[in-house]
């Protein structure tokens, strides 16, 4: 694994790059695609299978409907075309955790062909993806070899079969390919997965989890001298798993096939590997366009003809999809779009719509979850989704300060107690005696100590720095462990001072 | 008690109900019967002693304990081997799969067992279904119980066999081009192949799906409709299974025995008359269809055009299907695995050292053939033109059954022929299939009567083809031929003709 000689940017000011992408959806369907066995990750392996996922002889496929309809849906927020004289195809090929040796899936006529998808960048640039096809199909089990390194085959001395994915329902999700993007073809290709990933949730068709291998992208390079030349030879980088392992698998390879070709040398068709320790990929096998799977319509299996009603049913339940909710909201809730960005990369777009609608401002309820609660998760590690915490109850400690009844910093204690399972943001207040000192005569007491023990900020206050005062604040703040309320001490403590 | 065993099984569903026998001693005849003579005629891959006397015993405690029992419960009954049977070897006759025992019940074998027939084992075929006289069985062929010297037809030789020389009464069969049916005509016995779908196929190991049908074998067609009653109805476990409830085949042969031939219109296939037809076959056929006549039917000539290309349709479709449905037996998972004696073997080695010794010349030969006519660039030219053919052949018989209510034409071109006489030539004992085919090919349901015997003696048979669903119509029309060419029948003969050198 050699460095690029050149930089990424360098390759693309001197060749065009074309970038495809087909991605695997895995779907949370109750039962696999293809019999009545459970969906389920992990587990004992080989406890959910039935005849038909092991593939035993005699065993007959039989189609799950919500394959279809999940296929349907996710087809028409792509802007697809669906067919409606669909129908599923036998992919055959030999492979020890392929029970049939044979996949069902679909050939020539997907669910869903000719859509769309508007992905937006960072800086708001938005490219628009053309989707050829999105299609059904089952997944394969999955072999765990065993003695060899990494869990490799290689040395290894058995192999271990587990079928309890064998038949897992997936869409395959296949990009016409997209030029001219030039320096940003990185950025595209890891945006368009983060967008087709936050359309699969919206749609609740999947967990669409990356590092669980719910959402899988096979990336498709290729550069060219110039826009009007044909397509270069592409490479296909396999299941790179995660939006950052994509855009930098775009720009590594980008840079390695400007090298090769500015050797005079030709760029091989293969697949080729990512390494997300140095950002690298290396060759796999070689793939041919020739590869013969000698598909046939499954004779076990019935044509899909989704009626028209049914197709337009599913679209009339279509959720409002994730950029146009995006947009609506950052024009009722005023943000900029950088704060929009942050938003929407830290995952707190839906937590703080719900915060909002639990009776939250906008702007409260974005410095909640960006603000203390980010750094929560990021100390522990997790999503803002996964903290113990629900929108209802940020908004029911923005309400306790609202009110009066509790200061920011007492209000964080109060969420401590939330996060730690003490119950509600007014119960935890309870429970743990937060309550706002704002007896002047207790707040004297304590502004008295603290001017005693300050009298050198004192001198400068009177001196006319009076944003000095915030040290002392401070310091009443930390004697009365939080429980004051600053904008009084501010007040007295001028007041006294003015005396 | 001797007698019984020549006995049909509706004969002997009504002498257990009279209390006249017991399930016991009827699976003991039978057992006796498979003990004396399946040495020779080789029509049992597996005998299931314990697991058939458990059933009787069970059937007959119930029936003294006054419940209420299915009409067949007690009677005997053998499966072909390529039907999968909970813990029982289920094989296809091939070295792939010997010693396979199934975690699970074909729908079949379940409703059997819900209604209690003691299963005696399971039947010989060829291979994987593959073969028109189970001469490629690895586990050796069937003889026919007429003469051993014959075989008894394929792919389901061992069924046929099994309920020719009296050793059950009923048998499962499966029928792709005619497995059913084929071999019913050369041993004298009733193969019915019901409309596809009738029956569900779940559990019946696959050779080519669009066009296997799972049927019964019996010795007379109120048998064959009691069992047929039996096995038919929707699964949901099979995706091509029909909605529609099962006909009732009984009422309807009664019906028509009733009604004898008036009202009914019967269609002559010109395509099966005449060349390559034996000629005791095709005056057998005449003389039935005379019969008929006489008794009040109307007699038409249609005339089906692809027919002819049905054979070469078929021989493409059906080896594209089973290429694929074949490619599971790969050492993995079940059955025989073979390592090969090379340095570090890889996943591929052992698929292609299993597949090697595994199967058989013929299995092989169709893989490779249904490989070829899939792969890219001869995908359109042979499959997509073999379904275009079938789809003209649908064509036809819908214009067929618009002048006639079903079709009669010859089962086979020929009687039953010697062990060995054309298992060098494929494709003449493909040829044997050509006038069973064409229902396969467009899943309408069909069935073979004995109608007579040739000069040597062998059985003879005929067809009645009907429009698909019309199972009913079929079964009654069978019952009328039956009834009216009985006296030129001649049933199995009790004691097997064992011919010379054939001797246990």
């Amino acid at each position: 694994m050699t460095p690029n000689k050149q930089t990424y940017r360098e390759a693309t000011s001197k060749y065009d790059p074309v970038l495809g992408i087909e991605c695997h959806v895995e779907l949370n369907t109750n039962s696999k695609a293809f019999d009545n066995a459970p969906v389920q990750f992990g587990g004992q392996p080989n406890s959910a299978v039935t005849p038909t996922s092991a593939g035993l002889p005699g065993s007959l496929p039989t189609l799950n409907k919500k394959l279809v309809e999940s296929g349907i849906r996710l087809g028409l927020a792509l802007n697809c075309k669906i067919e409606q004289d669909s129908f599923f195809a036998r992919k055959n090929y030999f492979y020890p955790d392929l029970p049939k040796a044979y996949q069902i899936s679909q050939s020539n006529k997907p669910i869903a062909y000719d859509g769309y998808l508007d992905v937006e960048l960072g800086d708001g640039e938005v490219f628009r993806v053309e989707i050829e096809r999105a299609h059904l199909e089952e997944d394969a089990g999955k072999n765990t070899h065993v003695g060899g390194a990494d869990g490799r085959i290689h040395g290894a001395t058995y192999s271990l079969v587990d079928y309890n994915r064998s038949s897992v329902p997936l869409i395959e999700i296949v990009s016409k390919p997209l030029t001219g993007a030039g320096d940003r073809v990185a950025e595209v290709a890891a945006a368009y997965v983060q967008t087709l990933r936050d359309i699969a949730i919206a749609l609740d068709i999947s967990d669409a989890r990356m590092e669980r291998g719910n959402l899988r992208a096979d990336v498709n390079v290729s550069l060219r001298p110039s826009p009007d030349a044909p397509f270069g030879t592409r490479t296909e980088t396999k299941n790179v798993n995660s939006f950052r392992a994509i855009e930098r698998a775009v720009e590594y390879e980008v840079a390695r096939q400007a090298d090769v070709l500015d050797s005079g040398e030709l760029v091989f068709q293969e697949t080729r590997h990512f390494h997300e320790e140095d950002g690298t990929t290396s060759s796999g096998r070689p793939k041919s366009d020739a590869d013969d799977y000698r598909y046939f319509p499954d004779p076990d299996l019935p044509p899909v003809r989704p009626q028209i009603e049914w197709i337009e049913e599913l679209r009339a339940t279509l959720p409002e999809m994730p950029a146009a909710k995006r947009k609506r909201l950052r024009g009722e809730w005023k943000f900029t779009d950088l704060e929009m960005r942050d938003v929407v990369n830290a995952g707190a777009l839906d937590l703080i719509d719900a915060t909002v609608t639990a009776g939250a401002t906008p702007a409260a309820a974005r410095k909640w979850w960006m603000g203390e609660l980010s750094r929560v998760a990021n100390n522990e590690g997790v999503a803002l989704a996964e903290l113990a915490v629900t929108p209802l109850q940020v908004a029911e400690l923005q309400g306790l300060i609202d009110s009066g009844a509790l200061t920011d910093s007492l209000a964080r204690q109060a969420l401590d107690g939330v996060l730690a399972g003490e119950g509600d943001p007014a119960a935890v207040a309870e429970s743990r005696g937060l309550v706002v000192v704002s007896d002047d005569g207790a707040l004297t007491e304590a502004i008295q100590t603290v001017l005693a023990e300050n009298p050198d900020v004192v001198e400068k206050i009177r001196g006319g720095k009076v944003q000095a005062v915030g040290a002392l604040v401070g310091g009443v703040m930390k004697l009365t462990k939080g429980k004051a309320d600053a904008a009084r001490v501010r007040e007295l403590i001028m007041e006294m001072l003015e005396q | 008690m001797s007698d019984l065993i020549y006995k049909s099984a509706l004969e002997m569903a009504e002498a257990l109900q009279r209390g006249e026998v017991t399930s016991a001693e009827l699976v003991n005849a039978s057992l006796a019967r498979i003990a004396e003579y399946n040495d020779v005629v080789n029509a049992f891959l597996t005998v299931d002693e314990e697991g058939a006397r458990k059933t009787a015993e069970e059937v007959d405690a119930l029936r003294a304990a006054g419940e209420e029992l299915h009409p067949l419960a007690g009677v005997p009954i053998a499966i072909k081997d390529n039907i999968v049977t909970e813990g029982l070897d289920t094989t296809c006759a091939s070295k792939i799969l010997a010693g396979w025992k199934p975690p699970y019940d074909a729908t079949v074998i379940a409703k059997i067992k819900e209604a209690k027939l003691p299963i005696v084992g399971k039947t010989n075929l060829d291979e994987f279904a593959m073969g028109s006289s189970t001469e490629h069985s690895a586990f050796g062929p069937t003889r026919n119980p007429w003469n051993t010297g014959l075989i008894p037809g394929g792919s389901g030789g061992g069924s046929a066999a099994a309920v020719a020389s009296y050793m059950v009464p009923l048998a499962l069969g499966s029928d792709t081009g005619g497995s059913i049916r084929q071999p019913g005509a050369f041993t004298g016995t009733i193969g019915v192949k019901p409309t596809y779908g009738a029956v569900s196929r779940y559990g019946l190991v696959a050779l080519a799906s669009s066009l296997d049908q799972i049927g019964p074998v019996a010795r007379d067609i109120s048998d064959a409709a009691a069992l047929q009653e039996l096995i038919a109805g929707h699964d949901e476990l099979d995706s091509t299974s029909l909605p529609a409830d099962p006909a009732d085949l009984q009422g309807a042969i009664e019906d028509r025995l009733a009604q004898g031939g008036r009202g009914l219109r019967v269609g002559i296939v010109d395509q099966f008359l005449g060349e390559g037809f034996q000629r005791e076959v095709q005056e057998n056929f005449n003389r039935a269809v005379e019969d008929l006549r006489e008794a009040g039917v109307e007699v038409v000539h249609v005339s089906c055009p692809s027919f002819d290309y049905a054979l070469p349709a078929y021989y493409l479709i059906m080896p594209a299907e089973a290429s694929s449905n074949l490619a599971r037996f790969d050492g993995m998972r079940f059955g025989l695995r073979v390592v090969p004696d090379v340095p570090n073997p890889t996943a591929s080695d052992v698929m292609k050292a299993t597949r090697e010794a595994g199967f058989g010349d013929e299995v092989k030969r169709r893989i490779i053939l249904g490989t070829h006519v899939l792969s890219a660039g001869y995908q359109d030219q042979y499959y997509g033109s073999a379904q275009r053919v079938r789809t003209l052949i649908r064509q036809d018989l819908d214009k067929a059954f618009e002048l006639a209510d079903v079709l009669l034409a010859p089962s086979t071109p020929t009687t039953a022929f010697p062990i060995g006489a054309r298992i060098d030539d494929p494709i003449a004992m493909y040829l044997n299939d050509v006038a069973t085919i064409p229902a396969n090919l467009t899943g309408v349901p069909a069935m073979s009567i004995p109608n007579g015997v040739d000069d040597s003696g062998l059985p003879t048979a005929m067809q009645v083809i009907a429009p698909v669903g019309a199972d009913d119509q079929m079964y009654g029309v069978g019952a009328l031929i039956e009834s009216l060419v009985s006296k030129r029948v001649v049933a199995p003969p009790h004691a097997i003709v064992i011919s010379e050198g054939d001797a246990k």
